[in-house]
């Protein structure tokens, strides 16, 4: 009997797309299970915790200098501070640590590569003393030549970031050059591009670049370390990898006795994520300080200014592109080189520029292809996750230029993309082949949404209104090994608690566990708890990155809940001699397609089992347990083509369309409609995933039309705020957004599920900036797109 | 700096303590109170999650000295969530999943109840307006934008 019937419960008739099954409530628009909490002031994030009154605060030493020699660090003014408990510095911390490359150090040992690179730490009574006792701290540097640009960082003179590099330990699919400032070099190469260019009848060559950008989370990040007296180390973080973060924390403070078993990292639910919280940056600083003060719990809380300065920003890109186009629309070469500026340290970093090298060809089947995708150090602070992992910078070049050369032949930019684009079952950049796409559908249905073709005239005389489309697609970046599990148990009541280490982000990730656990056994959503992370209770997760989590988290649930079923089907089957085949769930109890009168109530068995005839009883608490790994991914291929392995698990891809009225003075632009189609597989909560759709758009447009990191010379950040550094307030809500769901199921996703967090904001930049040509003929190049900008540019092209 | 006796009233209670000059409400709310639902987002009065009510209207607490509290009547959400307004709004934002990470929300909801209070029949650029000061990085705003406006037309 198909396990799939037996659940089957016809309600509100929404049907998997995956097997046809009859779903009740997957696919539908559940409040979220951590509503209440969050709307009542009740959620607790990590600096909410209470420690009592024996809590020390900790304050840093920062580095004035891009790139400087740490000469001597006198710490003896500050230790005699009064409330002052210890000052720490790097002395004690000599392990070097990281994700993808171990490059990072605790503290700066005897270089600073960065301005407000962490030196040493004050650890005091009160916050206002510890930053007292900072100050005090008298570090002695010589500065040093200092490197702030990708493509400079390759020039044979310039000043190396990493002399050592050689000695550093890395995942064997990076390929760092020693001697250079080049982190890691991801090469594809794929047919023959000499070829592809002689076959094109149009080639077009130009730069386009993108600056930095910050998460902005809303909550600064923060966490808490106690290293107790018999030797554990506990730490509380705003963290969305707590499993990533214990075995970082294990590995790097090996040397005073932990082990994996003695590290436990506690996250509640955090504060906005957006990759920033992805990692490890300050949380080792405090896991550090616990040490340093044992038997104390110790807090580090980053301010907003640290919060830009120093956790993972968003990496820089310079992309040099050449197409090759035939007259038909074929494009018939890509030559795409895109230079990375990913800061001081890359140890996460560097994998976007991996993931980006992968996939830099976008959503289109290109033969003859040649991608570098080059990771350079350089002496700004680290870069590293960021929503969108690399695929936003690249899509702002590529998405421009096939606009450019589509009206260049006169071809229509949205035909010409569907000319292109990819197909299931087409090769990939690296050899293998595309899942399953409902890309054609999207393109089609945001077409007929913004009136493609349908040229607009603004009511306005002093504006213009321009329209663009273009594509996107995004797979998780991750290890091959990257694993999720679930745990699952029922209570007394029939109620349910599941342990994951899938993070609720703000994604909504806790309600689609619980919607895919009701699903298969029937217990209501109201009814199933999802605990946020604590790694000594809640089982392995890799992190909750890369858009992966609703379908390798939501994969571990359905098998842990399927796994309690099975449980309670045999025990039935054993107490009451009725044949499995014939039991299914409905209603929170288990009912028999033969006996019709039968029906077993969950409370009545799940907990205390089931009475048999003699008065025994059988069975005892019902818990699932499930595991998924990407069995068939790896990250192992020809460094020289990058063909051979199979890194990308899948994609998902869409298309979105905007209506944007310019002024043709000023430059202000306004988003007078914006359509986006995602195929997410199956929408397991189509509120969630407009959710995502509508809030990354307005990320997404922000990094075009009004954020920009700003350093000066010396390599100071200068708009570490957000009264210099604009995010968008209510104000800024474009007029209107339409979101598009498509569902072509994933094969291997929970009822067909794939990711959808990070896609909904990386076809902005392209967006704009075709948008801006269509209305005022002008093309930019650089992002962001700010209303000065396209008003110098019109101002220009006037002369 | 000798440190102030102060007196206000902490949703519905009176509070009573010695706080320095130089402490900040925020701080002082947290720390001391066990008031968590203001939150540290900039320390700067940009972000607007630390607004609590100050005699019926929102305050950036980020931005007030504890020492301004004296006599005054402070409500944060934990109070207000047995106001009239608030309820509703909740009820709507929960309706909607109005909300993700959820950081903003006791900010974004006071600024809400303050302007349902004063305008029950607010305009779409009133609700703005009234939430302007409240950043959100996750929704896009136009869920909570929606739900502000679907408590006022008694949805």
């Amino acid at each position: 009997m198909d396990l799939q019937k037996l659940i089957a419960k016809p309600r509100k008739g929404a049907r998997s797309v995956k097997t046809g099954e009859e779903l009740t409530v997957v696919g539908q628009s559940v409040p979220r299970v951590d509503g209440w909490e969050k709307i009542k002031g009740a959620a607790k994030y990590t600096d909410d915790l209470e420690f009592g009154p024996g809590l020390l605060y900790a304050a840093l030493v920062e580095s004035p200098f891009a790139h400087a020699k740490i000469k001597s660090i006198d710490v003896s003014k500050a230790e005699k501070l009064h409330g002052v408990v210890k000052v720490v510095t790097g002395r004690n911390f000599t392990q070097k640590f990281g994700l993808y490359m171990n490059d990072r150090y605790v503290f700066a040992t005897d270089m600073v590569r960065f301005v407000g690179e962490q030196v040493a730490a004050v650890v005091a009574t009160d916050p206002k003393i510890a930053l007292r006792g900072a100050a005090l701290v008298k570090v002695e540097y010589e500065e040093l030549p200092a490197v702030m640009d990708a493509v400079k960082a390759l020039e044979k003179d310039s000043p190396l970031v990493h002399p050592d590099l050689k000695s550093y330990t890395h995942v064997p699919w990076f390929f760092p050059k020693p001697g250079t400032n080049i982190a890691h070099w991801r090469k594809i190469r794929k047919g023959d591009l000499a070829k592809g260019f002689k076959d094109a009848d149009l080639v077009m060559e130009d730069t386009y670049t993108v600056p930095r950008y910050a998460h902005c989370a809303i909550e600064p990040h923060s966490a808490i370390g106690l290293f107790d007296a018999s030797g554990r180390l506990t730490m509380w973080t705003s963290s969305q990898s707590p499993f990533t973060q214990r075995h970082v924390f294990a590995e790097t403070l090996k040397s005073f006795g932990l082990s994996h078993k003695d590290v436990r990292v506690i996250s509640t639910y955090i504060g906005g994520g957006f990759g920033g919280k992805a990692g490890v940056t300050m949380e080792i600083i405090a896991a550090a300080l616990a040490i340093a003060v044992p038997g104390r719990p110790v807090k580090l809380l980053w301010s907003r200014a640290q919060e830009f300065y120093n956790t993972y920003q968003r990496l820089g890109c310079t992309a040099k592109i050449k197409m090759g186009v035939s007259k038909a629309g074929k494009i018939t070469a890509l030559d795409f080189k895109l230079h990375w500026d990913a800061g001081a340290y890359v140890e996460y970093g560097a994998n976007v520029v991996n993931a980006a090298g992968l996939s830099a060809s976008g959503p289109y089947k290109v033969d003859n292809l040649s991608i570098d995708s080059m990771c350079t150090y350089t002496n700004l602070p680290p870069c590293g996750a960021y929503r969108g992992f690399g695929y936003s910078e690249f899509l702002f070049g590529l998405e421009s230029h096939i606009t450019r050369m589509a009206r260049e032949l006169g071809i229509d930019p949205v035909e010409f993309r569907k000319k292109n684009a990819i197909k299931e079952g087409d090769t990939l950049p690296y050899g293998a082949h595309m899942n399953p796409t409902g890309i054609m559908d999207a393109i089609e249905r945001v077409a007929k949404e913004i009136k493609w073709g349908v040229k607009e005239r603004s009511k306005d005389p002093k504006k213009a209104i321009g329209k663009a489309q273009v594509c996107f697609w995004k797979s998780p970046a991750m290890p091959p090994n990257a694993s999720s599990s679930a745990f699952l148990k029922f209570n007394e009541d029939g109620s349910i608690n599941i342990l994951v280490s899938g993070m609720e982000i703000g994604q909504g990730l806790l309600t689609v566990m619980a919607q895919i656990a009701s699903e298969v056994l029937s217990v209501p959503v109201a009814k199933i708890r999802v605990e946020t992370p604590d790694t000594d209770r809640n089982p392995y997760e890799w992190q909750t990155v890369g858009s992966h989590v609703t379908w390798g988290c939501g994969n571990a649930v359905k098998r842990a809940a399927l796994e309690a079923r099975e449980r309670i089907l045999d025990l039935v089957q054993r107490v009451h001699c009725l044949d499995k085949s014939t039991l299914y769930l409905e209603d929170q109890h288990v009912k028999c397609r033969t006996k019709p009168d039968f029906a077993l109530r969950f409370s009545d068995f799940v907990i205390n089992g089931i009475q048999a005839d003699d008065h025994t009883f059988k069975g005892g608490p019902i818990m699932g347990s499930g595991v998924f790994m990407p069995e068939f991914a790896s990250a192992i291929s020809d460094p020289e083509t990058g063909q051979g392995g199979h890194p990308n698990v899948h994609y998902t891809t869409g298309s979105a369309g905007i209506i944007l009225e310019v002024d043709r003075e000023t430059g202000k632009m306004k988003i007078k409609k914006v359509a986006l189609a995602v195929d997410c597989g199956k929408a397991i909560n189509p509120d969630l995933v407009r959710g995502q759709i509508v809030g990354g758009l307005l990320q997404g447009f922000a990094t075009v039309l009004y954020e920009d990191m700003r350093y000066n010379e010396k390599g100071r950040l200068l708009n570490p705020n957000f009264s210099d550094y604009k995010i968008p307030t209510v104000m800024d809500m474009p007029d209107q957004v339409v979101p598009i769901i498509i569902e072509v199921a994933q094969p291997d996703g929970p009822f067909g599920a794939r990711g959808v967090g990070e896609h909904t904001m990386i076809p902005c930049a392209p967006l704009i900036a075709n948008a801006v040509e269509d209305a005022l003929g002008v093309r930019i190049k650089s992002m962001p797109v700010t209303k000065e900008k396209v008003a110098l540019a019109v101002k220009a092209a006037k002369k | 700096m000798k440190p102030h006796n102060i007196q206000f009233t902490l949703n519905g209670e009176k509070v009573a303590l010695s706080v320095e000059p130089s402490d900040v409400l925020l701080d002082v709310l947290r720390g001391k109170l066990g008031i968590k639902s203001p939150k540290v987002g900039c320390d700067r009065g940009d972000c607007g999650t630390c607004t609590v009510l100050m005699n019926g209207k929102t305050i950036r607490s980020c931005l007030a000295l504890a020492v301004e509290a004296d006599g005054s009547e402070i409500v944060t959400l934990e109070g207000a969530n047995s106001r009239k307004w608030t309820q509703k709004l909740q009820k709507t934002f929960h309706a909607k999943n109005a909300f993700q990470c959820g950081f903003c929300a006791p900010g974004v909801i006071l600024s809400a109840t303050e302007l349902l209070e004063k305008n029950p029949k607010p305009s779409a650029h009133d609700i703005k307006e009234a939430i302007a000061g409240n950043l959100c990085r996750c929704t896009g705003y136009e869920p909570i934008v929606e739900a502000i406006a679907e408590t006022a037309k008694g949805k």
